[in-house]
């Protein structure tokens, strides 16, 4: 449980005089799920573009796996897996295309693709819907078949920014069942989210207010810290301080 | 290498999906290679003359139907004043006026010697100057006539004149199409790459799938290979088309020179243009920015290009500025090879050229091109 596979030490995003990130500082353990929480605006998607290498800190240091987030991008890029916010498969492949596509270009071999690809579809239970193409699914499935498609090279460690944006509860539910699967298979799963009750299935959640982390904790020790009978408070609590976009 | 195999599946699934731009692709070049070269004719007909004849004499009528035979005039109006005749030239329904003065064949007859004037409407310049030295010309053949009509007793020519033969090379027949052609060719070809490659680019940026490519290992190159090459097969296809589907069969137009010759320098172009597509796209935003982008390079490459205006005749900016274009090459080459039928050693300078363009731009792109920002 105790090895470390995401380390930041006081990484910092600078955007002119705008301090997006200011010295944020955290420990993700391996099998994890590690809540990324925060008002809109606060910088979640900020570090966590620099944690997946799409954007260049402008000080601080950070090893995601073991690599330089510097000088060794290329290889934390095979070792992690990402989902963003705008949904990013190819609308005008089928589904069948994109799982080919995206494990092909990790490298995965023609007999791993089809193993892979095979219990993917069966876990989705998307058997009949392999040739259809992605513009023509519902949302819900979508971002099921996104998250299925980001862990499909086995990373170390999976990004997630709010994956379940703008899905009814049963499909989240849903959603959150495969993450605990995917985190079964030993893969860290790093999550940002507004819902609430989603912070509440994380093992450990930090709290973003202003670029700062302000607090992180079990879900459970943050609760008595605050002295809240729910996330939703500990949430207020700590996002009334802001005073950025306020 | 097998990175590069997924990319290129995935893209051409893609473009044969795409059911708006396949047609185009096809269609468009066809259609256009019909239409354009009969509008970019430097032939000028049908040019309105207004004669004003005030003299009603047989000479009079002689020439006016010796205007009217040569086949590049239309006769707007044949009136008694001048005054009308500028009225025609004001409404321009006439380009040029033609007055024959009072006692033209009395003077002609009597003196041997009469003067003729001419009006131009010169705010269409070519037409002008064309359409006053094509008449300039039907008088002066109207005077020959006259003359041998009167000293054909004679047995020498009492005045001297110089006869020149002339032969064309090339283009024996002088036609327009065998000229414009090939360059109308060679700029489809540069559009449809230009552009489809920029916007596909940024297209995926504003999807937001260019995102997720970023946080995968695929390299830099690897993923503009992967677009450089579908459409440079594009390319490939569309000139493929243009020259054995439209030029040949109706224009007429076989290439003189090497085909493998031709298909070379065509693709070492080819990249040099995507190249610029690339470079384009690794700058843009949105389809928005690299459509006007890729819109004024294709602007000041077209018109710049030599294939309406010699660029020799430029002042000495706008020639190093024609120069820097790889279009102009192209053109170049196209006529060099397809009418000319030049060899390799007549354009390996064209090729080194055309291969610095290509490393220039691609390279430029794989710089720019950011996986992380």
């Amino acid at each position: 449980m105790n090895e470390i596979v995401i380390q930041t030490d006081k990484l910092t995003k600078r955007f002119g005089d705008f301090i997006a990130a200011n010295e944020i500082t955290f420990d993700v353990y391996k099998g994890e799920i590690f809540g990324f929480l925060g008002a809109n605006g606060a910088g979640k998607t900020t570090v966590m573009r620099m944690l997946c290498g799409l954007s260049k800190p402008s000080s601080g240091a950070a090893t995601i796996a073991g690599f330089d987030i510097y000088r060794q991008t290329e290889a934390i890029k095979k070792n992690i897996g990402y989902m963003s916010q705008k949904f990013s498969l190819y609308e005008d492949l089928t589904v069948m295309e994109n799982i080919h596509f995206f494990g092909g270009i990790y490298g995965l071999s023609g007999r791993q693709l089809k193993e892979k690809g095979e219990a993917l579809i069966t876990r989705l239970g998307m058997r009949n819907e392999t040739k259809k193409m992605v513009s023509s699914l519902p949302l819900g499935w979508k971002q099921k078949l996104a998250f299925s498609v980001a862990i499909l090279h086995d990373p170390k460690i999976v990004f997630l920014d709010e994956p379940t944006g703008g899905v009814d509860p049963i499909t989240r539910r849903q959603f959150w069942d495969l993450i605990y699967d995917a985190v079964e298979r030993g893969i860290t799963a790093f999550v940002t989210t507004h819902y609430m009750d989603e912070a509440e299935y994380c093992n450990r959640i930090s709290m973003m207010v202003d670029g700062e982390i302000k607090a992180l904790d079990t879900p459970a020790n943050l609760k008595k810290q605050y002295s809240a009978d729910s996330m939703d408070e500990v949430f207020y609590g700590l996002a009334r301080k802001a005073k950025r976009n306020l | 290498m097998r990175t590069l195999r997924f990319l290129l599946q995935k893209e051409f699934r893609q473009i044969f999906r795409n059911k708006s731009l396949l047609p185009l692709i096809f269609f468009m070049p066809v259609v256009q290679l019909l239409v354009l070269p009969l509008a970019a004719d430097y032939e000028v007909k049908n040019i309105h003359i207004t004669i004003v004849d005030r003299d009603h004499s047989t000479y009079s009528q002689k020439l006016v139907s010796k205007i009217g035979a040569s086949g590049y005039f239309r006769l707007t109006d044949y009136t008694m004043g001048f005054d009308e005749a500028f009225k025609d030239m004001e409404d321009d329904r006439s380009d040029l006026i033609l007055e024959i003065p009072p006692g033209f064949e009395r003077n002609l007859v009597r003196e041997n010697q009469q003067s003729l004037f001419i009006a131009v409407n010169a705010i269409n310049g070519v037409k002008a100057n064309l359409g006053g030295a094509y008449l300039n010309r039907i008088i002066a053949d109207y005077n020959k006539d006259i003359c041998l009509e009167w000293i054909q007793t004679s047995k020498f020519n009492p005045s001297p004149s110089i006869e020149v033969t002339q032969s064309n090379w090339f283009n024996p027949s002088m036609n327009y199409r065998f000229y414009m052609v090939p360059g109308i060719l060679a700029l489809l070809v540069t559009m449809i790459g230009a552009y489809l490659c920029s916007l596909n680019i940024v297209r995926e940026k504003e999807v937001g799938t260019i995102e997720q490519i970023n946080v995968t290992p695929v390299q830099k190159y690897q993923f503009l290979l992967g677009k450089l090459i579908p459409f440079w097969v594009i390319g490939m296809a569309i000139f493929t088309i243009g020259l054995f589907g439209i030029a040949w069969p109706v224009y007429g137009i076989v290439p003189a020179g090497n085909l493998l010759l031709l298909y070379g320098y065509l693709s070492v172009y080819l990249v040099g243009i995507l190249g610029l597509g690339l470079l384009i796209s690794t700058y843009a935003d949105t389809q928005q920015q690299a459509m006007s982008v890729a819109f004024f390079f294709m602007m000041i490459f077209i018109l710049m290009s030599g294939l309406f205006t010699p660029i020799d005749s430029m002042p000495r900016w706008a020639y190093i500025i024609a120069r820097s274009s790889p279009v102009t090459y192209f053109i170049e080459v196209m006529r060099m090879i397809v009418l000319k039928g030049n060899s390799f050693e007549h354009i390996w300078r064209h090729f080194l050229i055309m291969a610095g363009f290509a490393v220039c731009l691609n390279g430029w792109a794989i710089v720019n091109y950011r996986k992380t920002n």
